[in-house]
């Protein structure tokens, strides 16, 4: 059967699962958009801004694990897309764009609407295409697909000429295997590096895991408990890895890092063995590299085999899927007790329980920390939780401890404001059946809250929590902290966000005490057909503690002032 | 303790890694973007066309530890289009270069060059009144030396092709599975030309 190229990529997409995409259209898209009015089975969202199909099909991906699409036309389209696809790559989350371009014969030559986004995009995609002959549109959507979502998964973008997609070609969907020599993601562990990390894990007497992303993407939630349990080893969650185990868990110590637990920095430093799973040493959970966590030997288990030896050098490393190595290893592993390693932990713990800002009376202001606990509280600490970037972002991590995986999404990485808002509509509009909020700052949210007309046609139930401190206040915590107070450029002037959100048909409500949240909160999630506003005014020069400052060693950290401070201790 | 993996020398040294990466537009832009936004410090890199013809093979050339090459060696794996990386030793390596140098001589001088190109087995491509063009090919050592002999007597223009390198013996640098690539495009009724 001959088809145009533009129908080609309909017919790709449907055989790969997509049945939703976000999108603008434009000159040089048109054939494709066009197309689409033959194909009912895939629902478009129009979105008001390019950056915001990529935030939503990046949402759509981390709440579903399946890959998103972002669709925009040429130029100025192509690069509103950078943002997102970067934060993407970042995070390891598989998209695949698909632009249009220029037609063959005037690339090269300054064309209307004409940029290079396949080399624009070639530093921030795990790959890109631009399709030159409709013959290999077929084959390379489908390794495009391929690519995004095995081994670390990742964005990949298409740059589709409109000559191409205006072209005629027998369609044959291959359904081959894909081969591709020069990519062979690894998958699991050799007989030597099992040996060989089980005799530091047998040897270990203050073992502590490290849980990234990496266990959340491969699905080894249930495999690292297993280890965890079997061998009697606390874990410590990077960002990402939140919802790897259960918070509550007993092993579970929470997230460690720049604003982590200081329990966990405190055990890190103190550790004879880091078990390193599916997580990347960021500098912001390591702080300074050369006092990093000195007295352990160290396992790291990554997919990516470049990820090995890149911060930290390591005993072991083993490249593989988390699942599988887990699987493999488990059986292997000896029950064991550390019940003097959890008692130097515990005395930690206890110690942050006391300065816990959530066991401090607050003053009649309101805490964004209070905030958090109180949503955290009634919504059943169950709701897929999607953030901005910024203080409410690690006050989330701090204060809302998940459960299940999936269940948070956040930029971690590229630390991406105007993420969270767009992002949460893609996770909703994937896990429609979930409670889903945006936890957003009031700087963050006004970078893409064009979007809420978005929401607004396509019905998304998304609860909107704006934790409104009038500032950027993760920078104005830095300013405190590091430039003598001099707070340049960060109060922020907003809209009044219940006319903006009346403005867009959104109901809304104002919280500015703690005894209004529960109403706020059940009366936002008793709502249906759209999104819903709460606006939370909250204290204006609060501090997320603990801090490591960047580049510091991570046990000198930043505490908040408690009732039991000891000098060794701040 | 932070030990260092077994048999990892720290010393900086010359490495010689040696790639089989995909002909196509924009490969070594890929390769080139990766060392620069990784902040690899290459000495050279050459790249050229092998036998088959789908496949283009680099040479690069880089000092650093053994732990800074292995960056480089997987981070090339991370590209789609590269097929296999090597490192290869110096010991069991033939490497080479080739320098076009010319010099400015007048009729005196134009004996000793001559003499000069017998010691280092160049040779002399062009002659013109005033000036000579050397070819030599080497290895980086020889070429300078060679190079440092001619100074004194004029160099006025240089040219190097860069270092290529190939492992010696029998054992064979192979793009494994690329077969199974073709065929698998073949099977899906599409040449190679241009799956960019």
């Amino acid at each position: 059967m001959k088809l145009k190229g533009a129908e080609i990529i309909w017919e790709c997409l449907l055989r790969e699962g997509v049945n939703v995409v976000w999108g603008y259209p434009g000159g040089a898209i048109l054939p494709a958009y066009d197309a689409l009015t033959k194909y009912p089975q895939i629902h478009h969202v129009l979105v008001r801004h390019e950056q915001g199909a990529t935030h939503m099909a990046d949402g759509y991906a981390r709440a579903t694990g399946r890959v998103g699409v972002a669709v925009a036309t040429s130029g100025p389209g192509a690069t509103n897309l950078v943002t997102g696809i970067a934060t993407a790559m970042m995070d390891s989350s598989p998209m695949v764009c698909i632009t249009g371009q220029v037609p063959t014969a005037s690339i090269g030559t300054d064309a209307f609407q004409e940029t290079d986004v396949t080399g624009v995009t070639l530093p921030i995609t795990k790959h890109n295409y631009l399709v030159t002959d409709v013959e290999e549109l077929a084959y390379t959507i489908r390794e495009a697909f391929h690519i995004a979502r095995t081994g670390r998964p990742g964005p990949v973008l298409v740059d589709i000429p409109k000559d191409v997609q205006n072209a005629y070609c027998e369609f044959v969907y291959p359904e081959a295997e894909i081969v591709l020599p020069g990519y062979r993601p690894a998958k699991g562990a050799s007989e030597l590096e099992l040996k060989r990390a089980l005799s530091l894990i047998e040897a270990s007497k203050r073992p502590l895991i490290l849980a990234g992303h990496g266990i959340v993407m491969s699905g080894a939630n249930r495999e690292l408990q297993e280890l965890a349990e079997k061998a009697h080893i606390p874990i410590a969650l990077t960002l990402l890895g939140k919802g790897a185990i259960p918070e509550a868990h007993p092993l579970c110590l929470g997230m460690m890092g720049m604003h982590g637990e200081a329990t966990c920095n405190h055990a890190i430093q103190d550790a004879d063995l880091l078990i390193a799973l599916g997580m990347r040493f960021d500098d912001r959970v390591t702080g300074n590299l050369a006092t990093y966590a000195r007295k352990s030997h160290k396992i790291h288990v990554d997919i990516d085999p470049s990820e090995i030896n890149k911060n930290v050098e390591v005993d072991i490393g083993i490249v593989g899927d988390l699942r599988t190595v887990l699987a493999q290893l488990n059986p292997l592993v000896r029950r064991e007790r550390h019940d003097e390693w959890f008692e130097t932990i515990r005395s930690w713990q206890d110690d942050a329980r006391v300065r816990d800002i959530v066991h401090q009376e607050s003053d009649g202001k309101l805490l964004a920390a209070h905030v958090i606990h109180d949503l955290w509280r009634y919504t059943n600490g169950d709701a897929i939780t999607v953030t901005d970037v910024g203080q409410h972002q690690m006050w989330e991590a701090q204060y809302y401890p998940h459960t299940r995986p999936h269940t948070l999404i956040t930029s971690g990485g590229l630390g991406t404001m105007g993420f969270g808002f767009p992002a949460a509509v893609g996770a909703k509009m994937g896990r429609p059946e979930e409670n889903v909020w945006a936890i957003v700052g009031d700087g963050g949210f006004q970078m893409t809250m064009v979007e809420l007309a978005t929401a607004v046609q396509e019905k998304v139930h998304v609860n909107i929590a704006i934790i409104n401190n009038h500032y950027l206040g993760m920078v104005r915590q830095w300013q405190e902290f590091f430039y003598e107070e001099r707070y340049n450029q960060t109060p922020m002037f907003s809209p009044d966000f219940i006319k903006l959100a009346e403005a867009y048909g959104v109901p809304s409500l104002r919280v500015e005490r703690r005894d209004q949240i529960e109403g706020a909160v059940r009366e936002a999630e008793a709502h249906r057909g759209g999104p819903f506003l709460v606006e939370f005014v909250v204290e204006k020069h609060d501090i997320v503690y603990p801090m490591v400052p960047a580049g510091a060693d991570l046990h000198a950290m930043i505490r908040r002032p408690g009732p039991t401070v000891t000098p060794d201790m701040v | 303790m932070n030990q260092k993996g077994q048999g990892i020398d720290i010393m900086k040294r010359t490495h010689t890694l040696t790639a089989l990466v995909e002909n196509k537009p924009g490969v070594l832009n890929r390769v080139v973007s990766l060392f620069r936004r990784r902040g690899f410090n290459i000495d050279s890199l050459t790249v050229g066309r092998t036998h088959t013809p789908e496949i283009s093979r680099m040479t690069i050339v880089m000092e650093g530890d053994d732990l800074e090459a292995q960056k480089v060696e997987k981070n090339l794996y991370k590209l789609v289009n590269v097929i296999h990386v090597e490192q290869l030793t110096e010991k069991q390596t033939v490497m080479r270069d080739l320098a076009l140098i010319k010099v400015s001589v007048d009729g005196a001088r134009r004996h000793e060059v001559t003499q000069l190109c017998d010691i280092f087995r160049a040779k002399i491509v062009d002659v013109s009144p005033d000036s000579l063009i050397v070819e030599i090919t080497g290895t980086e050592d020889k070429i300078e030396s060679f190079t440092e002999m001619l100074r004194p007597i004029g160099i006025v223009e240089m040219v190097r092709a860069g270092v290529i390198a190939m492992g010696r013996g029998g054992e064979v640098l192979t793009a494994n599975g690329y077969q199974a690539r073709l065929q698998s495009l073949a099977s899906a009724g599409k040449n190679l030309k241009s799956v960019v």
